[in-house]
């Protein structure tokens, strides 16, 4: 039919309601694409970003790099602190852009929207990541590249597919993080907000991005232990300058690849899982709507 | 209607949503009952915080009933909100969804992902519905450009990009200048029209609007259902008697003359419109306690020399209505109670309404002055 207002007829709404398998799957996919396209998209159009997202955070990077200098230190430093920069992008992504996002969707009025369409709302979160993935990998890659140029880092890399897997799964936590962060702001909303602001600055602390974790101790090893951004980004040091030496009790790669395996299955896990019972909990509580409205 | 759809478009059996809050709950509906049948456009009229959008949100699966149960085409509003969202769409009045930093064809394409429109066919079925709803010239425009009324067309362009069965239309008029609102109707009613069984469910205090496109109407206030019928039985039942209006040339006799005929139950000459000019003419209202004492007003007004200019029945509108089933106009009771109640319910719900109120700025604004993130 030609008219704009019949575009799938079916014989009825229970016949219109009933979906295969494969039919929810492929709108849970495309949801993801469809979430993740304002951010690709925004991209190019709001070049704020790349004074926001780029200079500012390769100037913190840069003084680092001068204090390790002044102070005579192992040119592997210079290379960690480099990294740590670049690795930056993804922890304050996930921060401003996974964990608050639902708190500025809900203000804007998407969220009840998200929330009444078919697909399912963890779509929206994946797309959210994959997002803001592409944004803040822009920014590493530009962060990484020109430090490494500029401050002469050499890298050392005996294990390349090892280093990629351990990048791959630091991100895959790291985003699952911000999934588990952004179901709670259904519930938690502005709370969550401060929540997250507030474990900024000690995330940053004792995730170690300027420095090896380890030299951080029982504090150090704990951090390895459940935060993904510190055994990620202690992993991807070893890898990306081996032979370096690190203290004693630092956990080779290959067991803080496991334990970032871990970490993204207990995240995702996780995060299905919260957001299941919090839209509940959300909707029994009349906070996924905007009230005034 | 198609003979396949036998449920009822919605089934609301005793619905009761309380909000919890200090120092009171708010109970915004009390034991809401309603049924609507495939292809109704059903309208929820009453003031504001009155449990209109509650009651919507309810049905859209956005919220849960504190008790009671109810069916969207037979689909359980707490349990089965996979296949009610599949059939449904809303718009809701000043919706500022989507991202201001994509273009209206941008934007409409995202949500049509949203309801698993294959990637080709929602640029198509974006392209038709960017037609249909006149936004040609905005096609490629920022939605953040966009005017409230090219803002609300693109909303019921995307509202429409599922070919939902059943449309919730919550205020979707609100703020839009006259053309806009029109258009906006005019929309509605095509996009109904093309497919029998289809059903809307409108809320609004707007009499006028859900007079026109309604077939029936719930006039709800405090969280109940104080009245349901068509416009025509509902106002019939705030005018047991008829009232007419005459203009004669003259009336020498005085309305008296007319007070005392058969089924006449009063008639008084009108006072004057106050508008400073001399009338020539007399114009009298004439309440009849039928509409077939008429005939002998217009004999008795030939035997007195009066030549009739004009006659008009009075016709009740639902303002009438309101006012005889809750005993206040709806502006009064907007601002007696409606208000409160609203705010109250927001605070008790969320934190950003409170922080708006707190600014002294409306909520619409302080979300429009918010940075936005995508």
């Amino acid at each position: 039919m030609s008219s704009p207002f019949v575009y799938r007829p079916t014989d009825s709404p229970a016949a219109a309601a009933t979906w295969t398998r494969r039919q929810a799957f492929a709108t849970d996919l495309r949801a993801v694409w469809g979430r993740a396209y304002p951010r690709i998209r925004g991209m190019g159009r709001e070049k704020s970003w790349i004074f926001f997202e780029i200079l500012l955070p390769f100037l913190t990077t840069s003084a680092f790099v001068f204090v390790y200098r002044a102070l005579n230190a192992p040119p592997q430093y210079i290379g960690f602190v480099v990294l740590g920069g670049a690795m930056t992008a993804f922890w304050l992504n996930v921060i401003w852009m996974m964990a608050s996002q639902l708190y500025w969707e809900k203000s804007q009025g998407n969220l009840e929207l998200y929330f009444a369409a078919p697909m399912d709302f963890m779509s929206v979160l994946f797309g959210m990541a994959i997002g803001g993935l592409v944004m803040s990998s822009v920014r590493a890659v530009v962060v990484l590249v020109v430090a490494t140029t500029l401050y002469d880092v050499s890298f050392a890399v005996d294990q390349w597919l090892l280093l990629l897997a351990v990048f791959g799964l630091t991100l895959a936590a790291l985003y699952g993080l911000g999934m588990i962060l952004a179901a709670l702001f259904l519930v938690w909303g502005r709370e969550a907000f401060h929540l997250t602001q507030g474990l900024m600055e000690p995330v940053y602390f004792v995730s170690g991005l300027n420095f090896p974790v380890a030299r951080l101790g029982i504090v150090g090893a704990l951090a390895i232990g459940v935060m993904p951004l510190a055994v990620g980004l202690d992993a991807m040091r070893q890898l990306a300058f081996a032979g370096t030496d690190y203290p004693k009790g630092t956990p080779s790669p290959g067991v803080e690849a496991l334990i970032l395996v871990v970490m993204v299955a207990v995240s995702l896990l996780l995060a299905r899982w919260i957001l299941r019972r919090l839209e509940q909990v959300a909707r029994r509580e009349g906070r996924l709507s905007l009230r005034w409205q | 209607m198609s003979a396949a759809i036998e449920a009822p478009a919605l089934d609301v059996r005793d619905v009761r949503r309380v909000y919890r809050s200090k120092p009171n709950d708010i109970v915004a509906l009390a034991g809401v009952d309603l049924e609507v049948a495939p292809g109704e456009f059903f309208g929820l009229l009453g003031p504001n915080g009155a449990g209109k959008t509650t009651l919507i949100k309810i049905l859209t699966t956005l919220l849960l009933p504190s008790s009671g149960t109810a069916r969207v085409f037979g689909f359980d509003v707490v349990d089965d909100t996979k296949r009610i969202r599949r059939i449904m769409n809303m718009v809701a009045g000043g919706e500022q969804s989507g991202y201001g930093i994509l273009t209206v064809r941008e934007s409409l394409w995202m949500f049509g992902q949203f309801y698993g429109l294959g990637t080709r066919d929602a640029w198509k079925r974006v392209d038709e519905l960017i037609d249909a709803t006149g936004l040609q010239e905005q096609r490629d425009q920022r939605v953040a450009t966009l005017s409230t009324g090219q803002r609300q067309k693109m909303n019921f362009a995307r509202g429409l990009l599922n070919d939902p069965w059943i449309f919730f239309l919550d205020e979707p008029t609100l703020g839009l200048d006259v053309a806009a609102a029109r258009s906006v109707r005019e929309l509605v009613v095509q996009w109904k029209a093309a497919v029998p069984g289809r059903t809307i469910l409108l809320t609004t205090h707007y009499m006028a609007e859900a007079d026109e496109l309604c077939d029936r109407i719930a006039i709800v206030d405090h969280g109940r259902i104080l009245a349901i019928g068509t416009p025509a039985e509902l106002k019939h039942r705030v005018q047991t008697e008829s009232i007419f209006r005459l203009e004669l040339d003259r009336l020498d006799a005085g309305a008296e003359a007319l007070s005392r005929l058969p089924g006449v139950v009063s008639a008084s000459v009108a006072a004057d419109d106050g508008d400073g000019h001399e009338r020539q003419d007399v114009v009298v209202n004439v309440v009849l306690a039928d509409d077939a004492a008429l005939g002998g007003v217009v004999t008795a007004l030939g035997r007195l020399g009066s030549q009739i200019r004009s006659l008009r029945k009075s016709e009740p509108t639902l303002e009438d209505v309101f006012v005889e089933l809750v005993g206040r106009g709806f502006a009064e009771a907007d601002t007696a109670d409606g208000t409160n109640r609203a705010n109250a319910t927001n605070g008790a719900n969320g934190s950003k309404p409170r922080l708006a109120a707190e600014s002294g700025q409306s909520a619409e604004a302080a979300t429009g002055a918010e940075e936005e993130l995508v």
